[in-house]
């Protein structure tokens, strides 16, 4: 794994140091909030409904155990316990006091992590496949492409004051696991004639106006990646509108030139800064690549996994939702659900952190990964150690066998916390989760994605949510929007509305509705919920959410 | 005929602990809604908000919201100053829990 150089070590030190100053010259009058919002945005720190709120980068959503203990000591000392794992492989705090925060930043810097860059008009943290370096159907680890794209893109001058944010996922495998068509830009590496290189896809975004991003270069050679990258943004940065805050993203500016046009503009400018780069970025990637090789992998049995899977219900139960295959013989990927029913998704307690890292440790090379969906993965866990793995789990709560069923719900924080929220996202995903679970009918129902956003900006990925929720304000009452047949993969897809929204006490049945009409509909049940929706359509997914709703009002009047 | 003004509240977040404040008569803040001034004249309340924003060092976003009278003092009218009062609904977190 990538360790900091001297290099980042004093940038982060030095920029750490800035902002003690800065938070100081607040407190003490000298800056008004309008002045010093910038700076504290740029470090990560935003001032939600009840409190400050850090969101901490998680590169590529990779942590080390030590890394992993260093949050929840951070939670426990300045916060009340607890983070929260975000869809952009972050992690937020919920209530730190502006005079700790440097100290904070401070406790971030000693194991190597930071605050930099994951709020204002920059490039975020870049994303990157939960399973890489560890996915059986991977060309390559996307990783360390990230950790060069985070290298250059970080206090990058050009690029500081960008027309709005801007966002970059890496996969390096066909199976998109990254959500690339969504960003502003999505890398999906491709080989050509035996050649490494990236499919590269821009303006891809959700938000206020979902746009499935376009690809603008179908083979872009490794070696070309920093200057295409720098030619795309820079286009960008020109062109991309300032006047509207909603016409500002790239997925706007591709849509007003068309792709054509961008892909021009962009060539002619990657022919003029492709020379500027003289190779020191493909000497830097050879060393970065050289800290992600592959742990030693052990050859040996897996008896005891297969006795477990024999003897144990429980174990197979979490075994078949939350294991995926390894590249290497004999390992699996184990994911580990923060979806517990009834809980809030994505928050981990700071016992579960430490429990996470330890199991790290023992089993799983050390290395932690957080998935945009809002769970932690150990991406090397050999399958002799599984059933010990699950007993630990069990221990802290954290074997809820239900990865990608019903109740692995994203949800955004929404108005308990957000102070852009028009509704409540996590209470929605709690009473579904509940409901399910109650129901019994969770492994019957297979594949399901709900993804809940608490308002138009789309944290909680709503569009391409198989069945998506948006929580809005109408007329002073909270009200939920249902889109359903999003897909956020590789065959990516922006929902349909299905019509009016349901208040909050209605959204839940409204929900069992659909799931109870694709039970009925599926051709067998191999068919997912996707597929089905795909051949039906949305009528009788619409009929079964509307009808009985207007014969009752119809008996009313 | 204009519309009649609804009474306000002059609300923010404290500097230095991020949570919610209301602006009281005597010019205090306090964290309890049901201790704060209630405006019902609309050109006072521009006053007392630009009393507010004025105290920079102190609180962060002053702005005017909705209340409506009710026993033990004014009342949320949206929902978003509902949560703000109380906390989150998730955990029994702030100001839930700071009242006990």
């Amino acid at each position: 794994m990538y360790r900091y150089s001297d290099f980042d070590a004093a940038f982060v030190a030095e920029r750490n140091r800035q902002f003690r100053a800065q938070v100081e010259r607040r407190i003490d009058g000298s800056l008004t909030e309008d002045e010093f919002k910038p700076l504290r945005l740029m470090n990560g720190l935003y001032l939600q409904l009840h409190a400050y709120m850090l969101r901490v980068a998680i590169p590529y959503g990779t942590l080390r155990s030590a890394q992993m203990r260093q949050l929840a000591m951070i939670a426990d000392r300045w916060d009340k316990g607890y983070g929260h794992f975000t869809t952009r492989q972050n992690i937020q705090f919920n209530w730190p006091k502006l005079n700790d925060v440097p100290d904070m930043l401070d406790a971030l810097a000693e194991v190597e992590m930071h605050a930099i860059q994951t709020s204002g008009n920059t490039i975020r943290n870049v994303t990157a496949d939960h399973f890489a370096g560890a996915a059986a159907d991977e060309i390559a680890d996307p990783r360390p492409v990230a950790e060069l794209i985070r290298q250059w893109s970080t206090d990058h001058p050009e690029f500081q004051f960008l027309p709005r944010k801007f966002k970059i996922a890496v996969t390096g495998s066909p199976n998109d696991r990254a959500v690339t068509k969504a960003h502003d830009i999505g890398l999906r590496m491709v080989e050509r004639d035996g050649e490494a290189g990236f499919e590269v896809i821009v303006g891809g975004g959700l938000g206020r106006t979902p746009m499935i991003g376009k690809v603008v270069r179908e083979f872009l050679p490794k070696a070309d990646l920093l200057p295409y990258l720098e030619a795309v943004v820079s286009v960008w940065n020109l062109l991309g509108r300032r006047d509207n805050k909603y016409k500002s993203r790239i997925k706007i500016t591709v849509h007003e030139h068309g792709i054509d046009d961008i892909r021009a503009r962009v060539e002619a400018r990657f022919e003029e800064l492709r020379g500027a780069f003289s190779g020191v970025d493909q000497a830097l990637l050879a060393d970065i690549e050289a800290t992600f090789a592959a742990p030693d992998f052990a050859d040996r049995p897996t008896a005891a996994f297969d006795a477990a899977y024999n003897a144990d219900p429980v174990f197979r139960a979490w075994v078949d939702t939350n294991v995926t295959d390894h590249r290497a013989p004999g390992y699996a990927i184990a994911q580990i659900s923060l979806k517990a029913h009834g809980a809030t998704p994505g928050d981990a307690t700071s016992e579960q952190m430490r429990a996470m890292a330890d199991l790290a440790e023992e089993f799983g090379h050390d290395e932690l990964r957080i998935s945009h969906e809002q769970n932690v993965v150990l991406p090397h866990v050999h399958r002799d150690d599984l059933p010990r793995l699950h007993a630990v789990l069990r221990e802290h709560g954290l074997a809820t066998a239900n990865i990608g069923l019903v109740s692995d719900i994203i949800a955004c924080p929404g108005m308990d916390y957000c102070a852009l929220a028009t509704a409540r996202s996590i209470p929605i995903a709690q009473e579904i989760a509940t409901r399910f679970d109650e129901l019994k009918i969770e492994k019957d129902v297979g594949a399901l994605k709900i993804k809940i956003s608490g308002c138009i900006n789309a944290c909680g990925h709503h569009h391409v949510g198989h069945i998506g929720i948006l929580g809005l304000d109408r007329a002073g009452v909270e009200n939920y929007q249902i889109t359903l047949g999003g897909d956020h993969t590789e065959t990516a897809a922006v929902g349909q509305r299905t019509g009016p929204g349901f208040s909050a006490d209605e959204i839940v049945p409204a929900v069992e509705r659909i799931v109870d009409t694709y039970l009925l509909l599926r051709a067998s049940a191999d068919e997912p919920f996707i597929d089905a929706y795909r051949r039906l359509g949305m009528a009788p997914f619409k009929a079964a959410l509307y009808d009985a709703q207007d014969r009752a009002q119809a008996d009313a009047a | 005929m204009a519309r009649p003004f609804s009474p306000k509240v002059v609300t923010g977040n404290a500097l230095l602990e991020g949570d919610v404040i209301y602006l009281t008569e005597s010019d205090s803040w306090t964290r309890d809604l049901s201790a704060a001034e209630v405006l019902t004249d609309e050109a006072h309340a521009q006053l007392r908000l630009l009393d507010a924003q004025a105290r920079a060092s102190e609180i962060v976003g002053a702005y005017l919201a909705d209340v409506a009278p009710g026993i033990g003092g004014p009342q949320p009218t949206h929902f978003r100053e509902a949560f703000r009062r109380t906390g989150p609904s998730n955990y029994f977190h702030g100001k839930q829990a700071d009242r006990i």
